[in-house]
């Protein structure tokens, strides 16, 4: 096998993070080459590194993937966090697209019009509150199980506990009404690699902060 | 073969709702092989392994799954077209037509190119084929020549349309829906308003 994954993108969360989540977790050691000029991501579009001139990029086993969703399967499906068959990973897939939903809408909050910001919160709480993580309680408790799907870690915890952690960033009182989710988080955070992660020094990168946000916008040029 | 049940009330939408049908609350949603499934890209991804269509091993399915997550940054650009302001769709028609062509089509032609094939991956139909080809349909319906720098791509739309279950799809009286109109548009906003 080659050596470690090799991460690029730039220096905060976005779209790589739910991939670092997903790795440290796997227990996978990677590298990162941070992004930090437009010069660096025309050099890797120049160098025919990024299929659709995008990042993230992981190298791992001499592939250059793309499209965070690409990865994430990859990832998933090798260090075996992806379900043991065909149902358990339709059911697996329901549960991170819906993550993945929710996600996007954080993601995009810091990026969104100032004027559209407040509303933008408000719905991300509203849908919080009202659709997914009720959603995920309610799974949790219709089979009793530690984890969401057949009683055994996969991907869908992972990227779950990474959500509500950034749903506590935004409004820690959202959690309190959902049990089981709140033991997910606890149970999924005590397991050693996701511990190790969680501690400062690991890989995880820290909320936006605005020199970040700009030095991003310079980057990728957002619209 | 499958069936449909079409949305054309609030009401339709509501009963699927309190029935505790839709895991969160939206659609699509497919009955299949008893499970409610819903999100597009977990329905796509069953089907697509349930039939073959999703390669032989973990390498394609992971070409497959970039294809297709590419391509269906596209298509979502299209899905959403008719739900634009009318002052804004003619311009997105434009950013859409530039994407393609800069962006997607570019990688596919090369694909097709180097290794020859009939199909994307691995030699044999997968979903990146199909998805591909609906994108190219629909963009040719707004922009008729889009593919004109494009001859694999043009040969790759010949051949994957006349795989004999696509092609039976592509025929009048099929399940394919047509170009979204302005009834579509209202029924969408009247269903789906808060």
């Amino acid at each position: 096998m080659a050596g470690k994954p090799m991460l690029h993108y730039f220096n905060g969360r976005g779209r790589m993070e739910s991939i670092r989540w997903l790795l440290a977790a796997a227990g996978v050691e990677f590298e990162e080459k941070f992004i930090e000029s437009p010069e660096d991501l025309k050099k890797l579009v120049n160098e025919g590194s990024l299929m659709f001139q995008q990042v993230p990029m992981v190298e791992i086993d001499g592939m250059k993937l793309v499209q965070t969703r690409a990865i994430l399967n990859y990832i998933a499906t090798k260090y075996n966090l992806y379900g043991k068959d065909i149902k358990e990973r339709a059911l697996i897939d329901m549960y991170v697209e819906g993550v993945a939903d929710l996600g996007e809408m954080i993601l995009l909050l810091p990026v969104a019009p100032p004027g559209e910001k407040d509303a933008k919160l408000a719905l991300i709480k509203e849908k919080t509150t009202n659709r997914y993580f009720p959603a995920f309680e309610k799974v949790l408790k219709s089979h009793g199980q530690d984890y969401l799907v057949g009683n055994k870690l996969s991907r869908a915890d992972i990227h779950l506990v990474e959500l509500i952690y950034y749903v506590e960033e935004l409004d820690p009182s959202l959690i309190a009404s959902f049990p089981l989710l709140k033991a997910l988080k606890a149970r999924v955070s005590s397991l050693p690699t996701v511990k190790k992660f969680l501690q400062p020094g690991s890989q995880r990168k820290p909320p936006l902060d605005q020199k970040t946000l700009e030095q991003g916008r310079k980057i990728f040029k957002l619209q | 073969m499958f069936d449909e049940e079409f949305l054309e009330t609030r009401e339709q939408l509501h009963k699927l709702q309190k029935g505790k049908h839709l895991l969160f609350q939206q659609v699509p949603m497919v009955e299949i092989d008893g499970m409610k499934l819903v999100q597009t890209r977990s329905i796509l991804h069953y089907i697509a392994e349930k039939y073959h269509l999703f390669g032989s091993d973990l390498k394609e399915k992971t070409l497959i799954d970039m294809y297709v997550e590419g391509t269906l940054d596209l298509l979502e650009m299209i899905i959403t077209h008719p739900f634009l302001k009318p002052e804004d769709q003619q311009k997105e028609v434009v950013s859409m037509t530039q994407k393609a062509v800069i962006r997607y089509f570019p990688v596919f032609e090369k694909i097709l190119r180097d290794h020859g094939q009939k199909f994307l991956v691995g030699n044999q139909l997968s979903l990146a084929d199909v998805i591909l080809l609906q994108t190219i349909l629909a963009l040719e319906e707004k922009v008729p020549n889009i593919l004109a720098a494009f001859p694999h791509l043009q040969e790759f739309t010949v051949k994957i349309s006349n795989v004999p279950t696509i092609k039976k799809f592509l025929e009048p009286g099929s399940k394919k829906k047509p170009p979204p109109d302005d009834v579509y548009v209202r029924t969408v906003y009247t269903i789906f308003a808060p």
